[in-house]
């Protein structure tokens, strides 16, 4: 049923194809395996759904010329207004389309989960299990893109490039407002958020430089949120790399939160270090040293909550600190949690 | 820029003079131009000595005819302001993708795009389906009014106190950035530290009151005050659609009023429902507005193929094909649109399981929907087609949603949405469906009903005109934009790299928005034309289609008592049912008809609410106490006026049938 549906679509998709022969329609001849795969996916869909839109289409023109007012030849029945039969076929006909359509839906949401990592190259080429993916970490400011490559150790504002044919691993959150890290070219896109991590796997198969965006509206200065995504050789990356980490400047908590303040156009630029912990501060939003991780916060509501003392960040984070007098920490102790405690005792006594 | 003043006074709150955006010549300049047009047509009004008509039998009025009524004009005076909007984005995205910088800043785009949104379902769309349904349903059903009928009133000028906040923002500081659903953390104080969400929120809950009034109303309409007879699988369908729409709107307006009211929280009393720190998470947000927002669509959308669920079958000269399967197939899209929600949202990282579901549930969504497009295709099927207007944008919308909603089902496939996903496919997408829907339904029961109305048919050959205009200016407006969408573009950008294949497409694009232009002029010329030729389109009758169902047995337009003795229903299209056995009208008996009193309170309340939330968004305390104060105040004296009904007698009601029976007889 996949492939016969597979041939259909490349039939109804290629009149369409020749009339956009024209421009550069990047959905449709993508540089990365996954967006391919998304992009064999919506031909399916679309030619699945083209067997019951085609006839409704023709049916509609039909129907309505043949039984116009004018054309008395044409029968009359004002009665005719039940048939078991059309209705079975009127029901089982979308009912079909919907179950292989929904089949393929569940095999490759599953299959093309941003979250899943990658098992093959391309279409062809399996992923030798060696290859570790390359890792790019990714955070969404006002209004701009930084990235940062804790492998290499260096950073970059609005410009990101990867080796051909070796997996990506994509983290990404935000400082802001809600944001989408989009390279139509590479994948789908994913929403950057503050506080959250989200994560994309992806792959580039062919060198370019590929558009890439900001895809969910985040203020003034979003419509200027622009990247470029450079698909490289093995050596081409190496001397990005070499020439990124050839600067002075390093990225540190103190130039992130300069960095983050809001800006529009930002130009491309480097920086040769960057504090390995900053994306997972940047995540748990304590980039700022007198703020408490929202890891460390959310431990101590778990144990049960520092109440009042938990506003000083070095009280609040002795609390959530197991030691041999407070085993679970000591805001398990806190009063709050004072009746878990007794029940705790008494089931010890 | 933004128009955050650094000081507040008792009096005026954060508004001063600073806040009209008299930097901004073409607010300026629209501004003038409103206010000319205000001031000739209030003086109009007046030199015509029309202000104590209006008042006493539009504005006070609670016959839900003239509810109706009012509820579409407001809806087609938006559609203005709607469409400005589209016009101006238009414009900017064919001048920006030459690279240059365009007339529109982001700080004007980004509040253009989100009043185009915002008005054109709430204000547009909303007021439409709604209005129709005010003035169709009880007249399906053989009711002599709705059954809250001061209650529709009052809900009338809470949806008019929306579109007034709405429309001040326009001149008096700003309107929300953020886009029509105003996602926080941007929508946050933090980020949106200005008037424009203050407007957003309080001019949405303003409008959302009498949304959810209106709701119950109808509800309880169709539910309690059906004619005798008429069952449940004996209700016309538009009558089912309008009762599945309003079980939606009931059970899903809250949820906007919750999620709204949190938000409000959290930028006026420092809550952290929506922040992303000390335990606030926008993605709730996101999930809670969908959960209305989706269903939403639904309720604009259900009337809309209730009404063209009546045109096929009365147009065709058939009874409508498979009416059971039809009312099932409305209940299963009623029941499955709030089991759809994230669909919305596959980008926002749920796991495959999870994006599965709701991939799924969206498109089981269109098996009824499909059974549906079939049923009315074999109603047409040995069927007499007449191709009146209304039947012509019914062909419209089959064609047009069809291909709409295949659309739609490509992008709940969840890694094809991956890359669809806030670009302008998804733009091209939801117009395709919503205009091809819900636009061409309700222009569609615009004409339908109009002669039921008025008492005159709307001039065909400008309703043809307006038609074709819309239709092929459909086609150019939105195709290109599924092509943007493919390569790659995004919604939203008011600015971009220089690229020729955008400004063609943008322009193509452009020139559809003309032809649109062009059909809505041709529809309101057909509205001028018709009144000019009002005589020669006169229908006495009150049946001019050879209708099916109970509103065309009464005369047009209908007497305030709608009928005069309760029609008893056997049947199905229980008119045609009466037409087919002999049915004759009775001439005499008649008795005194117990009826609802016209009151000002509606419009008092209403403005006193619309009062408090310009208090509300301004800051200035002592109106939106003194608002709130007085608007329960209004409402409590309102409940101690008994002088609310009265009779209409026996002999008025025998003059009125005795000139319809003159009418007929003259017809004849």
């Amino acid at each position: 049923m996949l492939i016969s549906s597979r041939i259909l679509t490349r039939l109804s998709i290629l009149p369409l194809l020749a009339m956009l022969g024209g421009c550069d329609i990047v959905l449709l001849n993508p540089a990365g395996d996954i967006a391919l795969q998304q992009r064999n996916l919506i031909y399916t869909a679309v030619g699945l759904m083209l067997l019951i839109v085609v006839p409704v289409l023709i049916m509609t023109l039909v129907i309505a010329w043949k039984y116009r007012e004018g054309n008395s030849k044409a029968e009359y029945d004002p009665d005719f207004h039940h048939s078991t039969k059309i209705e079975i076929v009127v029901w089982g006909a979308p009912i079909a389309i919907i179950l292989a359509l929904g089949t393929v839906t569940w095999i490759a949401t599953h299959k093309l989960d941003p979250k899943q990592p990658l098992t093959r190259i391309d279409a062809a080429t399996p992923l030798p299990a060696d290859v570790k993916p390359l890792e790019i970490e990714v955070v969404a400011l006002d209004w701009k893109w930084l990235f940062l490559y804790p492998q290499q150790g260096f950073a970059t504002v609005n410009e990101v490039a990867a080796p051909v044919n070796v997996p990506i691993r994509f983290k990404i959150t935000g400082t802001t407002a809600m944001n989408s890290f989009f390279v139509p070219a590479l994948a789908g896109q994913i929403y950057a958020m503050p506080g959250m991590q989200s994560e994309l796997n992806a792959i580039v198969n062919r060198e370019g430089v590929f558009k890439g965006m900001s895809a969910n509206v985040s203020g003034a200065g979003f419509s200027h949120m622009n990247f470029k995504f450079h698909g490289l050789s093995q050596q081409g990356f190496e001397e990005w790399v070499a020439k990124a980490k050839a600067g002075t400047d390093t990225l540190d908590r103190a130039k992130f939160l300069e960095l983050a303040k809001p800006t529009e156009k930002e130009p491309v630029r480097t920086f040769a270090s960057a504090d390995p912990a900053l994306f997972d501060a940047v995540v748990n939003r304590c980039v700022e040293e007198d703020k408490i991780c929202m890891r460390d916060i959310m431990h101590i509501d778990m144990l049960g909550g520092g109440g009042k003392a938990g506003i000083d960040k070095e009280q609040a984070l002795r609390m959530g600190l197991c030691t041999p007098s407070a085993p679970y920490g000591s805001a398990f102790y806190s009063p709050i949690r004072e009746d878990v405690t007794k029940n705790e005792e008494k089931q010890a006594g | 820029m933004s128009s955050i003043p650094e000081t507040t006074t008792f009096l005026f709150g954060r508004l001063s003079l600073d806040s009209l955006p008299l930097h901004e010549p073409v607010v300026v300049a629209t501004f003038c131009g409103v206010a000319l047009g205000g001031i000739v047509l209030v003086a109009a009004l007046t030199y015509f000595r029309l202000w104590g008509y209006l008042w006493n039998e539009w504005f006070t009025s609670i016959d839900h005819k003239k509810i109706g009524i009012m509820y579409i004009i407001l809806a087609i005076i938006m559609l203005f302001r709607g469409f400005a909007d589209a016009v101006m984005m238009r414009i900017q995205q064919v001048w920006a993708s030459t690279g240059a910088e365009g007339y529109l800043n982001s700080h004007h785009y980004d509040q253009v795009y989100t009043a185009h949104g915002v008005i054109m379902i709430f204000f547009v769309a909303m007021p439409l389906v709604t209005g129709l349904m005010n003035f169709v349903v009880p007249l399906q059903i053989g009711a002599r009014d709705v059954a809250f009928p001061f209650l529709n009133n009052f809900s009338f000028w809470m949806t008019a106190g929306g579109v007034v906040l709405t429309m001040i923002s326009l001149f008096v500081g700003e309107f929300a950035r953020t886009g029509w659903l105003a996602y926080p953390p941007l929508s946050g104080i933090e980020y949106s530290p200005g008037v424009g969400v203050d407007y957003y929120i309080w001019g949405l809950q303003v409008a959302g009151v009498g949304t959810l009034l209106s709701g119950v109303n109808l509800l309880v309409t169709i539910v309690k005050m059906r004619a005798p007879g008429m069952t449940l699988m004996k209700m016309p369908v538009f009558t089912w659609t309008a009762l599945c729409t309003n079980i939606l709107i009931v059970a899903v307006f809250p949820v906007l009023t919750a999620t709204l009211a949190l938000l409000a929280l959290d930028r006026y009393a420092g809550t952290n429902f929506f922040t992303s720190d000390l335990g606030g998470n926008p993605m709730m947000y996101v999930n809670l507005i969908w959960i209305w927002g989706h269903p939403e669509v639904y309720i604009l959308i259900l009337p809309a193929f209730g009404v063209f669920s009546e045109i096929v079958a009365t147009f065709s000269r058939k009874r409508l094909f498979g009416y059971v399967t039809m009312v099932w197939a409305t209940a299963v899209i009623t029941l499955l649109s709030y089991l759809v929600w994230l669909h919305h949202f596959f980008t926002m990282g749920s796991g495959a399981s999870v994006n599965t579901f709701f991939g799924i549930t969206t498109m089981i969504i269109s098996v009824p929907t499909g059974v549906k497009i079939f049923n009315w295709l074999f109603t047409m099927y040995k069927g007499r087609i007449k191709f009146d207007v209304p039947m012509l944008w019914t062909m419209g919308f089959l064609i047009t949603f069809t291909i709409g909603g295949m659309t739609g089902v490509l992008m709940s496939v969840p890694p094809a949405d991956f890359v669809l996903h806030n670009s302008l496919f998804l733009i091209a997408h939801f117009h395709n469906v919503i205009i091809g829907g819900v636009v061409f339904g309700m222009l569609a029961g615009i004409v339908y009903w109009f002669p039921k109305a008025f008492g005159y048919r709307l001039d065909p050959f400008w309703g043809k005109m307006s038609f074709w205009f819309w239709f092929i200016g459909f086609y150019f407006a939105f195709m290109p934009l599924y092509v943007l969408g493919l390569m790659g573009v995004t919604r939203r950008l008011s600015q971009f790299e220089a690229d020729s294949t955008l400004t063609v497409l943008f322009g193509v694009a452009a020139f559809g928005v003309v032809l649109i232009a062009i059909g809505i002029g041709c529809f309101v010329l057909q509205l001028i034309v018709s009144y000019l030729k009002r005589d020669q389109l006169r229908d006495e009758t009150g049946d001019p289609w050879n209708g099916r169902t109970l509103e065309w047995s009464t005369s047009s337009p209908p007497p305030d008592y709608n009928f005069a003795f309760t029609p008893v229903v056997h049947d199905l299209d229980a008119w045609w049912d009466m037409k087919t056995r002999g049915y004759k009208r009775p001439l005499a008996g008649f008795r005194p008809i117990h009826m609802p009193k016209n009151t000002g309170a509606g419009i008092i309340l209403a403005g006193l609410s619309t009062a408090c939330a310009f208090g509300l968004i301004w800051h200035m305390w002592w109106l939106a106490i003194g608002g709130l104060a007085a608007t329960i105040a209004a409402a409590i004296v309102h409940t101690f006026n008994y002088n609310r009904d009265y009779y209409i007698p026996a002999e008025t009601v025998a003059s009125t049938e005795e000139a319809r029976t003159e009418a007929l007889a003259k017809q004849a």
